[in-house]
């Protein structure tokens, strides 16, 4: 049981860690597609 | 003679609902026969608008290549010269079929694409035959597994219970079992809430909550993926070694498993072979959605499919099951359709077999979730269900250990 639960935290914790480090590392779609003379927002 | 003449006209009477087709086939064959390419200017005829309300694949060269010429554009001045030889519609159909010169600000390889028709064919799938058929198949998995339950009932620990454990599976093992399972839920339900959200959900909790819940869908989707790749090369290393198949299951397949017969143990080591199954099941499918599914999230930047189609023609396989050679030039647009279909094929018939897995591992077993639960096994249960295992473990004979008599089966 513990091992189950120690799992289901450790998915959160990947989940929130892959979107920040993808984030980080400039892997957002906005980043990647858009270019200097695209206006955002 | 009253009874010839009233037959003649129960005849005629008969056909007449046939006249207006006849005629009408008539004049498509005419018409077809007529209209030829010079005859339109070059442009679609009568028969290519029938051939494609047919379903048919017609030769669009015609049009494809129909794209303007600007050598021999008429002189600025001149009546259209402006056009520089360039109509629109002939500007629509290189945007259309991928061939205009396109100057975009935003990047990538999609931005360029103004057109893409292969589009609707992906919608339609997506938002028919897909959820129709993906539907049926977890419905009916969930409607077999009742039906199952009911005829078999819950499986049972024949012999009587020892009161003492061992060791199944160590608290890593485990750890990326539920890395796995609790991850593969949840890219099942949000992946479910993405594809029939639009038709199930929005009817019930509105537009503004599905808008919300679809954000969050796709946000854990995304996110949660990492997970399950990492547990998939987890579970992958750890059991590898024990799902290799070898002689043992082939006596274990031609008893069903004892699934179908009550008191039936066919023998077994770690893993029986239906557990192997899963297992090998669980790999490929996994890397294969894993594969779809990067290429999805990281959108235009992993095409895969023009490479498999390329692959799978050399290989000759497509045109052996009368599909012809696949097309192997993909718009960017058309990778990740294909990705997206691939994707959720795979999805449905993964959670089809994990349900099954789900209701033998839990309700479906007296003694099953133990295993991954606390890890720790009821005695008689290893010797009933993994006998060769719980020899190789403990050293003792199941049979000598008593409790379990010889299954009729074995």
């Amino acid at each position: 049981m513990k091992a189950m639960l120690v799992a289901f935290l450790a998915i959160a914790v990947i989940s929130v860690g892959a979107d920040i480090a993808l984030d980080y590392v400039g892997f957002s779609t906005q980043e990647i597609t858009s270019g200097p003379s695209v206006r955002h927002g | 003679m009253m009874k010839t003449l009233r037959a003649l006209l129960v005849l005629m009477l008969a056909l007449l609902p046939l006249l207006p087709a006849a005629s009408a086939a008539e004049e498509r064959a005419v018409g077809g026969s007529e209209m030829r390419r010079d005859a339109t200017g070059g442009a679609q005829t009568l028969e290519d608008i029938l051939a494609r309300q047919r379903g048919e694949r017609i030769d669009d060269a015609f049009r494809r290549d129909a794209t303007g010429d600007p050598d021999s554009a008429a002189a600025v001045a001149a009546q259209l010269g402006t056009l520089g030889g360039v109509s629109d519609a002939e500007i629509f159909r290189a945007l259309r079929y991928g061939s205009a010169d396109v100057t975009v600000s935003a990047q990538g390889p999609a931005a360029g694409v103004v057109i893409q028709d292969a589009g609707m064919r992906w919608l339609e799938f997506r938002r028919g035959p897909l959820r129709v058929y993906g539907g049926y198949l977890l419905l009916g998995m969930v409607a077999v597994l009742a039906l199952y339950m009911l005829l078999r009932g819950r499986i049972r620990i024949d012999g009587k219970r020892t009161g003492e454990t061992i060791l199944r599976f160590t608290a890593i093992e485990r750890f990326g079992h539920w890395l796995l399972a609790g991850s593969f839920i949840l890219l099942g339900v949000t992946g479910l809430i993405t594809l029939f959200g639009r038709a199930a959900l929005i009817p019930i909790i509105g537009k503004e909550s599905f808008a919300a819940l679809a954000y969050a869908s796709k946000w854990v989707h995304n996110n949660a993926a990492w997970a399950f790749m990492l547990a998939l090369v987890m579970v992958f290393v750890f059991w590898v070694i024990h799902n290799v198949p070898n002689r043992t299951d082939l006596t274990w397949l031609a008893k069903g498993g004892g699934l179908f017969s009550r008191h039936s143990h066919p023998p077994a080591r770690k893993f029986n072979a239906g557990q192997k199954i899963i297992f090998w099941v669980v790999i490929l499918l996994g890397v294969s959605i894993s594969l779809s599914g990067l290429s999805l999230l990281f959108p235009f930047e992993l095409p895969m499919f023009a490479a498999t189609f390329e692959a799978l023609n050399a290989l000759g396989l497509p045109q052996a099951v009368g599909l012809g050679e696949l097309r192997t030039t993909l718009a960017p647009h058309e990778e990740m359709q294909f990705a997206q279909l691939w994707h959720t094929i795979i999805a449905f018939v993964f959670m089809a077999i994990i349900i099954a897995h789900i209701y033998l591992g839990s309700v479906g077993m007296e003694g099953a979730y133990d295993a991954m639960g606390s890890g720790e096994v009821e005695k008689q249960w290893a010797k009933e269900h993994h006998s060769i295992w719980y020899e190789e473990v403990t050293g003792e004979k199941p049979a000598a250990t008593g409790g379990s008599a010889p299954s009729p089966a074995e």
